[in-house]
């Protein structure tokens, strides 16, 4: 049999991509289009006095301009993550329902017009005048009202958690770190802006969203609206790019739908560049407080992590910072406690390794700062913790492969010629370092049941359909993979149809749970199909086949066979013909296991970094990468490495350049543009080796896939910053690392 | 406090004229208003949808095409600039059904992820080529004019070098 699974597929949607003809939400052409603008708020707290619009409905084009006496009421709907399969609101809050303002940039009126042009100019000429309130939007301005939620996550995950006595464990410690790490708020950025086009025809309205997940757009509006879900549809065949932002559903999607029914037209509403940063989340700003025991040999004794950081005035989120934090290591004692303060912002968000990237970033920081305290290597001090059992249960891991990532990472990396000593290497200005930190990312069973549906036409192609969907990860082209490895035919003869809402349910792929989930549910649809055809021609006289065991029929390339005489058998299609089947097809269905699965779930890695820096400027460049992951069964390793690379580039981007900076005096966000948010580019984004370590996994699903989208992301950062403090002696603990973080050290350090 | 804030109006409304383009070889007529961008005209008027907002600011490089063969931000050209000039798309970039190398270098490669950059991204580095600017110490800073926020850029690089290869050059 040709292995289909684990084969370095190129794309399927590669070359629309590459020539242009692939068409993204804002792109689809539509009769009579309008175009809309928000006009957001522009204090970030306060009461809207009066709205002037009779500037804005003079200018030319403008078929509308609404404000919230235009719009009706919309339903409340609770926040709930949207992996969980249902409405999926990204804040509780809904704007244009009264004259509150919460947040800066919150919507306060919408232009409709004939023209992009038309509409943004009519934005501009509409008149707002609030009576303004002081704001909170900062850590530094809310500490003394900061308080401990009972729920956060969309009240998914406790606040609080804890094993054994971490006060006992941290007072009987040898050696202890006490360390803090400051990290600034963070915005998504994909390069494709939120977009939505809505159409409505009679009471059916369908959306192009530029989304995470077209099911919860779905259902969110309905809920919203008070609509049933089958009065709407949601096509969305190619998004540009996601990374948690698109994982909810925010308000531009519920009030494009609100406009077009106001103007009677079909509506394209686009986020503006600087609009994103108010309309979809963000990572929130964020403290974190690590404290570390260890005995002389570097058994941990205790961990107590506690994190600070802004939620929004309406909801109590915070990325959760210690699952993975919690597991990694076999500490006896630990406690984690997430404190909020409330500020004048959106909702926050999930945004890529959501908590573990911030999470283990400070564990790991300290692990290090730990190792160098006690003379031990860093990587063997990770292994003298490794756990055979998930700390916080008890229960086995469902697989691990953790030592292998370290000891494969580190060899690829020729970590063993390190000298540890900090500040050793040099290299004309430049000040080498090197260092490492581990990787984790659970694996999270929250989703509803998932369905696909196979049907195989008696000329042996087949057509694959799920509400699945596709943002750059790849999750079609493995899809396709598993659906011709179940179906026995080759990837070119299988078409995967996905993004419509009109299809068999699945889940929105997030929490790097995408491949998981629907592959397992495309799997079960093209195996029926296989195996009823199979039965079949074992049942059938005029099979060669014939009598056979089903169980010793496979099936290449279209044609079953003996496995153990491959000159026995007959084509799919041959069979059907003789039946007299055109096509025929299955329903394909895969329910998570229960979430309390007595197994410990966590994906492994190990992350390793080269740096240089500057010793006259303090600027930082990143020389080379090494990660080593053990993400389960690789369905495909190009489409595999592409993700874990993106996502290590993104840990280095989170350590070294991304940050929103927010003017607390305001209330709004001083550096909203790409110009001023710094994301990498190509002169950034040093060589990325990628390890890929299969272990194999009974428990999450038939294929034992575990997921790469996130951890790529995680603990990438933290071997970058232990990196700059190997070169430099000097641990910085505020991310983004800049020069000013540095330059000091460095004059003192220079001066001695 | 009472705050009375209203954001300064921009350019005023302006009368539709005809503009003359070239574009992809091929000679274009639209009625259209002096303020329209050369990548809104191509986008929402010709439906040429390859080229790629992502900032409409100059600042991301989705929006590159080639005016008489050079790369230019068409979120940052007129329209009516463009009158005069040799525009060339992503969709320009074949020949016939046949991938431009490039192309197939960048699917080789894997050198996209969501793909919304790509256009971009195959626009800037056919010209680099062109510009010879493609060799190894080159190429990433000649290319950091085009934002990956999927980050696929040492696969972009790849798949560069190879096309410089096989053309026999830096
Ligand atoms: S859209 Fe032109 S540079 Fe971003
Ligand atoms: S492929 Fe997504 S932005 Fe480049």
């Amino acid at each position: 049999m040709t292995a289909v699974i684990g084969r370095e597929a190129v794309r399927v949607d590669g070359r629309e991509k590459v020539t242009g003809s692939a068409r993204y939400s804002g792109e689809i052409a539509l009769p009579g289009l309008a175009y809309a603008e928000i006009v957001g708020a522009l204090v970030a707290r306060g009461r809207i006095t009066s709205i002037d619009t009779r500037a804005a409905e003079n200018a030319g084009g403008v078929a509308a301009v609404l404000t919230r006496r235009d719009l009706p009421a919309v339903n409340r709907v609770p926040l709930v993550p949207s992996l969980m399969g249902g409405p999926a609101p990204g804040e509780t809050f809904f704007p244009m329902q009264d004259d509150e303002v919460h947040y800066a940039g919150q919507p306060v009126a919408i232009v409709v017009a004939d023209s992009l042009e038309q509409a943004r100019y009519a934005a501009s000429l509409v008149e707002v005048s609030y009576a303004g309130a002081p704001s909170v939007t900062t850590i530094g301005q809310g500490r003394g009202d900061a308080y401990e939620p009972e729920k956060i996550f969309g009240g998914f995950m406790p606040a609080r958690s804890r094993r054994g006595d971490a006060r006992d464990g941290l007072a009987s410690a040898d050696l202890g770190v006490d360390a803090t790490f400051r990290f600034a708020p963070n915005h998504h950025n994909a390069l494709e802006p939120m977009t939505t086009t809505a159409v409505w025809e009679d009471d059916r309205l369908t959306l192009y969203d530029s989304c995470q997940g077209i099911k919860a757009v779905q259902l969110t509006v309905a809920a919203l609206l008070g609509m049933s879900p089958s009065r709407i549809r949601v096509l969305t065949r190619y998004v540009g790019g996601a990374f948690g932002s698109k994982a909810m559903v925010w308000p531009h999607v519920t009030l494009a739908a609100l406009a077009a029914r106001h103007v009677r037209r079909p509506v394209r509403l686009t986020v503006s560049r600087a609009q994103m940063f108010t309309s979809y989340g963000h990572r929130e700003e964020q403290e974190q407080r690590v404290r570390l025991g260890a005995r002389r040999d570097g058994a941990l004794t205790a961990i107590r992590h506690d994190k600070i950081s802004v939620t929004s005035p309406f909801d109590d989120w915070a990325e959760p910072a210690f699952c993975a934090a919690s597991q990694l290591y076999a500490a006896p004692a630990f406690e984690g406690v997430h404190r909020l303060v409330r500020g004048n912002t959106m909702t926050p968000t999930f945004t890529r390794g959501p908590g573990e990237a911030a999470g283990v970033f400070s564990l790991e920081c300290a692990m290090d700062e730990l190792a160098g305290r006690l003379g031990i290597d860093p990587v063997e001090l990770r292994m003298r913790n490794l756990s055979d059992v998930d700390p916080n249960t008890g229960h086995p891991w469902s697989s691990s492969g953790f030592a292998e990532c370290l000891r494969r990472g580190a060899e690829r990396f020729g970590w063993d010629a390190r000298d540890p000593r900090p500040g050793r290497e040099r290299e004309g200005d430049q000040l080498i370092g090197t260092g490492m930190a581990a990787a984790a990312y659970p694996v999270a069973f929250f989703m509803r049941t998932q369905r696909a549906r196979a049907r195989l036409y008696a000329d042996g192609t087949a057509v694959v359909g799920t509400a699945a969907q596709e943002f750059g990860t790849g999750m079609t082209t493995v899809l396709t993979q598993v659906a011709a490895d179940a179906l026995g035919l080759g990837l070119d003869d299988v078409r995967l149809d996905y993004g419509d809402t009109d299809l068999p349910t699945a889940g929105s792929p997030v929490g790097s749970n995408g491949a998981m989930m629907v592959s397992a549910a495309v799997h079960y649809a093209a195996a029926a199909v296989r195996d009823r055809l199979v039965a079949l021609a074992a049942g059938d006289p005029a099979s060669p086949l014939h009598g056979a065991d089903p169980a010793w029929i496979t099936v290449d390339g279209g044609r079953m066979a003996l496995a153990d005489d491959p000159g026995a058998g007959e084509s799919y299609g041959e069979l059907m013909e003789r039946h007299l089947m055109g096509d025929t097809e299955a329903l394909g269905t895969w329910d998570p296991p229960p979430l309390d699965t007595p197994y410990g779930l966590l994906t492994f890695g190990a992350q390793f970094a080269r740096v240089a820096v500057d010793a006259d400027l303090g600027t930082v460049r990143v020389r080379h990468m090494v990660g080593a992951f053990a993400p389960g069964r690789v369905l495909n390793p190009r489409t595999a490495r592409s993700q874990l690379m993106g996502g290590m580039l993104w840990g280095m981007s989170q350590a070294l350049l991304e940050g929103t900076h927010m003017d607390a005096g305001l209330g709004r966000w001083a550096n909203a543009s790409l110009g001023d948010y710094l994301v990498p580019v190509n002169a950034d984004a040093p060589e990325v080796d990628v390890e890929l370590i299969e272990v194999d996994d009974d428990v999450t699903g038939p294929l034992g896939v575990k997921g790469v989208g996130e951890i790529g992301q995680v603990g990438s950062g933290a071997a970058i910053a232990n990196a700059v403090h190997h070169a430099t002696g000097h641990r910085v603990h505020e991310l983004p690392i800049t020069v000013e973080d540095l330059l000091p050290a460095l004059e003192w350090e220079a001066g001695r | 406090m009472a705050i009375h804030v209203g954001s300064p109006p921009l350019e005023g409304t302006s009368k539709a004229r005809t503009v003359a383009l070239t574009v992809n070889g091929e000679g274009v007529e639209l009625r259209i208003e002096p303020r329209v961008s050369l990548l809104d005209a191509l986008r929402e008027h010709l439906g040429l949808t390859g080229t790629k907002k992502g900032c409409d600011q100059g600042t991301c490089g989705a929006c590159t095409v080639w005016s008489d063969g050079r790369r230019v931000l068409s979120c940052l050209t007129l329209a009516v600039a463009g009158e005069g000039h040799e525009i060339t798309t992503v969709e320009g970039l074949q020949d016939g059904g046949e991938l431009h190398p490039m192309q197939a270098a960048f699917i080789a490669h894997d050198a996209f992820q969501c793909g919304y950059c790509t256009p971009g991204q195959l626009m800037s580095a056919v010209a680099l080529l062109e510009e010879g600017r493609a060799a190894d110490d080159e190429i990433a800073e000649w290319m950091s004019g085009n934002i990956c926020r999927c980050a696929a850029y040492p696969n972009i690089r790849d798949a560069i070098r190879e096309v410089r290869d096989a053309a026999g050059g830096e």
